[in-house]
């Protein structure tokens, strides 16, 4: 049996609880993968702080601020592009300073499982001059929390916690610290010399970050989450950061080389232990020492080494043997390590199928409001449209032929007036979500009005922030914690920004929705279409059910209607008789959205009777 | 031995996570160190999944391609589509009920006949472990419980008591589902044999 505090559990949740054990006054966060659960099950604990998903991340880590500048503990998470949102805080953020601990999660995604980029957010951590922490496991990452928030108190400095997604998404047995209590009080201190940013304040401000970089560095050099192995008589060394260096770990195991091993996992880097492995590889005038640096995207490590190796007889290799993009694996770097060792190395080679596999792309559920609200905007602004897009579930809509552009956040109005005021003649429609609308979405949409974009904005109101796991936002009148607030409406919001034209539809309505579609597409200036329909998801969940939809095979004529609709539910039999047409079919996914049968021409497609 | 490299695979919404959970559980509940690692954010609507589950693991959570010792299919095309994780010396526990993709229910592309991908599978594992875990679902009283049943059959392959898969089980599922849960896990387990 286990220990009593030793749970399986996510990575995420891990980190949950160590936020909780290390008494924070506030948390804040907008949801994207990985990050999401952290606030998800730090709510769920019902701590006596404050939780809340913020608008953005850019509000997150503000908010996270002002509590810090009161004297309090404070975390914000977002996904490694969310601290793109909050850039403009956080480089500031640096020469401030806090007063509690504040610790900012940025979760990164090497190899872009769920996001648009898979941004190295170390970097962000060295051009800001701010610590960053690498956790290597779940373990760790849960260990490091209290740490993090030890360290920006004794430094007055911001700490980042970077998790990557096999650290959050990863599940193991995890040890909880426990409970400690840092004794501080909460009280706004009138600091303008440090709060106030004004550029005397600035100079002098930049200076003392400067100046506290080599006592930052010190205490993360001695600290446990730098490792050094040294092997007597070894002529190879391997550096690992963070996540790498648990596969850096096995391979040199499976391998059975002899190599002194240095794993990194906080930023300032222990140069000194850097300069301790060079020395001991790089002692004898032959061979030369080889050094292998592996890391997970960027080379921050290995710019690091490569500055310091001086006239040491050492190789260093890094990106040379390593990808500078995508997710490492045991595979990959026992293949760079033998190529530095010299070292016959048989790859794992994939033996080629006789049997073709299907492509299966992530699709919209059943019952899909998205995939209703796509079908009638195509049908009213035709397939030439130009239909710039966003982020969420709807983006999805790429299979629709509905979102011909996703670059950012709110990016899809912006785009689109871009499109606009550049001469293109063709109706310009976009899309985006509910949340993604009051995340960043709304500049662009007053931006839009007051600079006369003649374009249709299709707010897709699901009434959650689906994609990242449901969680609420102000459109939805519900907090964190699952208690009423206010509910903020995106009809008053649009008409604020000066939309004349906003009109809600219900898309599961079809005809309705292309009427309101084909006004918005005649109207003169920006036009604001609702599309409004809870997500199945959520309102299945809430007991939500409708009666399935069958297809009546003696009024079926084969014409793949519903088929082009692409509901997983419907399939397509081909007929066994020559020169027959085959039947549409509805199977068991049918939530009864009933838009199918408004789609079908032949009214074909019928309730089922109960 | 109790070292144990598993590789699930499923498709988004068969429930691949809690077949993860109730092994990494049992496993750590046996005083094994697990690390795993699951599929979340935009492939769980509908696309292919992958968790893996690593029992006696000092490491990563991630299994190297071809060292899996087991791989359990929740779905027949999804089992295939993961077999370069597994060792030649590995397990395959697969269910052969298909769930078609969009592009397959589109008309853009064929499902492979079932019987072709359980041919491909024998011959790449030491081992193949076929059952219609969708229909022993429905026996043990839901369907719902058709990733428990493969869990059964694969618990004749996996290094832990039967006692704490079991318990495990109880633990994850909700409160009221655990007899059919059970019983779906006991039907599983006694269906690897029979054939």
């Amino acid at each position: 049996m286990p220990e009593k505090n030793i749970r399986y559990q996510l990575g995420n949740h891990a980190i949950a609880q160590a936020l909780y054990d290390s008494e924070v006054d506030l948390v804040s966060g907008y949801p994207g993968t990985p990050s999401s659960e952290i606030i998800e099950a730090l709510a769920r604990l019902k701590p006596d702080c404050h939780v809340e998903w913020s608008v953005n991340e850019k509000v997150a880590l503000e908010v996270a601020i002002g509590a810090s500048w009161s004297g309090g503990r404070s975390a914000a998470t977002m996904k490694h592009v969310g601290l793109n949102v909050a850039s403009d805080p956080f480089m500031t953020l640096a020469y401030a300073g806090v007063m509690g601990g504040l610790v900012i999660i940025s979760a990164d995604d090497p190899g872009c499982h769920s996001s648009q980029n898979e941004q190295d957010n170390r970097r962000y951590a060295q051009f800001a001059r701010i610590p960053c922490l690498d956790p290597a496991t779940p373990q760790e990452a849960c260990d490091m929390v209290s740490y993090a928030f030890d360290l920006s108190e004794k430094f007055e400095m911001p700490v980042i916690l970077r998790p990557t997604t096999r650290v959050c998404h990863g599940k193991s047995d995890i040890r909880m610290p426990g409970t400690k209590k840092p004794g501080k009080k909460i009280g706004f201190e009138k600091r303008p010399q440090q709060w106030v940013m004004l550029p005397p304040h600035a100079r002098v401000r930049h200076n003392v970050l400067i100046e506290k970089q080599d006592i930052i560095a010190e205490a993360l050099g001695s600290s446990k989450w730098n490792q050094l192995d040294i092997v007597k008589g070894a002529e190879l060394g391997i550096i690992a950061s963070g996540v790498a260096s648990v596969y850096a770990r096995e391979a040199i195991e499976r391998l059975g080389i002899k190599a002194s091993f240095l794993k990194i996992s906080t930023y300032p880097m222990p140069l000194n232990l850097i300069e301790q492995l060079l020395d001991s590889v790089g002692q004898l005038p032959d061979p030369v020492g080889q050094v292998l640096v592996i890391e997970e995207l960027e080379p921050v490590v290995e710019e690091a080494v490569k500055s310091i190796s001086g006239t040491r007889n050492v190789d260093v290799h890094g990106k040379d043997m390593v990808p500078i993009n995508g997710e490492l694996n045991v595979s990959i770097v026992e293949a760079a390590i033998s190529k530095v060792a010299g070292l016959d190395f048989a790859p794992h080679v994939p033996v080629e199928s006789p049997v073709e596999l299907p492509n299966r792309p992530p699709v919209m559920c059943p019952g899909c409001p998205h995939r209703a609200t796509y079908y009638a905007m195509k049908k009213a602004f035709g397939k030439s449209a130009v239909f710039p897009g966003d982020i969420g579930c709807y983006t999805l809509g790429v299979q629709m032929g509905t979102m011909d552009t996703c670059l950012c956040m709110g990016a899809s109005i912006t785009t689109a007036s871009g499109i606009y005021h550049a001469g293109e003649t063709k109706p310009i429609c976009c899309s985006i979500g509910d949340s993604t609308f009051l995340h960043t979405g709304i500049p662009g949409l007053l931006n839009a009005v007051y600079n006369g974009a003649d374009i249709t904005v299709t707010i897709l109101d699901n009434r959650t922030t689906a994609m990242t796991g449901h969680q609420p936002n102000p459109g939805t009148g519900l907090n964190v914690l699952g208690d009423a607030t206010f509910m903020a409406s995106l009809e008053d919001i649009s008409k604020s920004c000066g939309v004349e034209f906003v009109e809600a539809t219900d898309p599961f309505d079809v005809k309705e929705t292309i009427e309101v579609f084909n006004q918005a597409r005649e109207h003169k200036s920006t036009a604001v279409v609702i599309s409004r329909q809870e997500c199945i998801i959520t309102a299945r969940r809430r007991g939500i059910r409708l009666t399935p939809f069958a297809v009546d095979p003696d009024e079926c004529q084969g014409c793949k209607a519903c088929i082009r609709f692409g509901c997983p539910a419907s399939s397509f039999i081909e007929s066994t008789e020559e020169g027959q047409k085959g039947k549409a079919v509805i199977g068991g996914l049918c939530v009864g959205c009933g838009v199918c049968a408004q789609v079908c021409p032949f009214n074909a497609i019928k309730e089922v009777s109960k | 031995m109790t070292e144990f490299d598993l590789v699930i695979v499923g498709v988004g919404g068969q429930g691949a996570i809690l077949a993860s959970d109730i092994v990494g559980m049992a496993a750590v509940n046996e005083g094994l160190h697990v690390q795993a690692s699951e599929t979340h954010g935009m492939a769980q609507r509908g696309g292919s999944v992958i968790n893996h589950v690593r029992l006696d693991c000092r490491y990563g959570s991630l299994i190297p391609a071809g060292r899996a010792d087991a791989i359990l299919g929740l779905e027949p095309a999804e089992a295939l589509r993961a077999i370069d994780f597994l060792s030649p010396d590995g397990v395959v526990v697969v269910n052969t009920n298909s769930i078609f993709p969009i592009t397959v229910l589109s008309g853009a592309s064929v499902y492979p006949v079932i019987d072709a991908v359980l041919d491909d599978l024998d011959g790449r594992c030491k081992h193949l472990v076929s059952l219609d875990a969708d229909r022993i679902a429905i026996e043990a009283g839901h369907p719902l419980t058709a990733n428990v049943v493969l869990i059964g059959a694969l618990s004749n392959f996996l290094p832990l008591n039967v006692g704490s898969l079991e318990e495990s089980i109880s633990n994850l599922v909700p409160p009221r589902t655990v007899e059919v849960n059970l019983k779906a896990f006991r039907l599983g387990m006694e269906s690897v044999g029979m054939d």
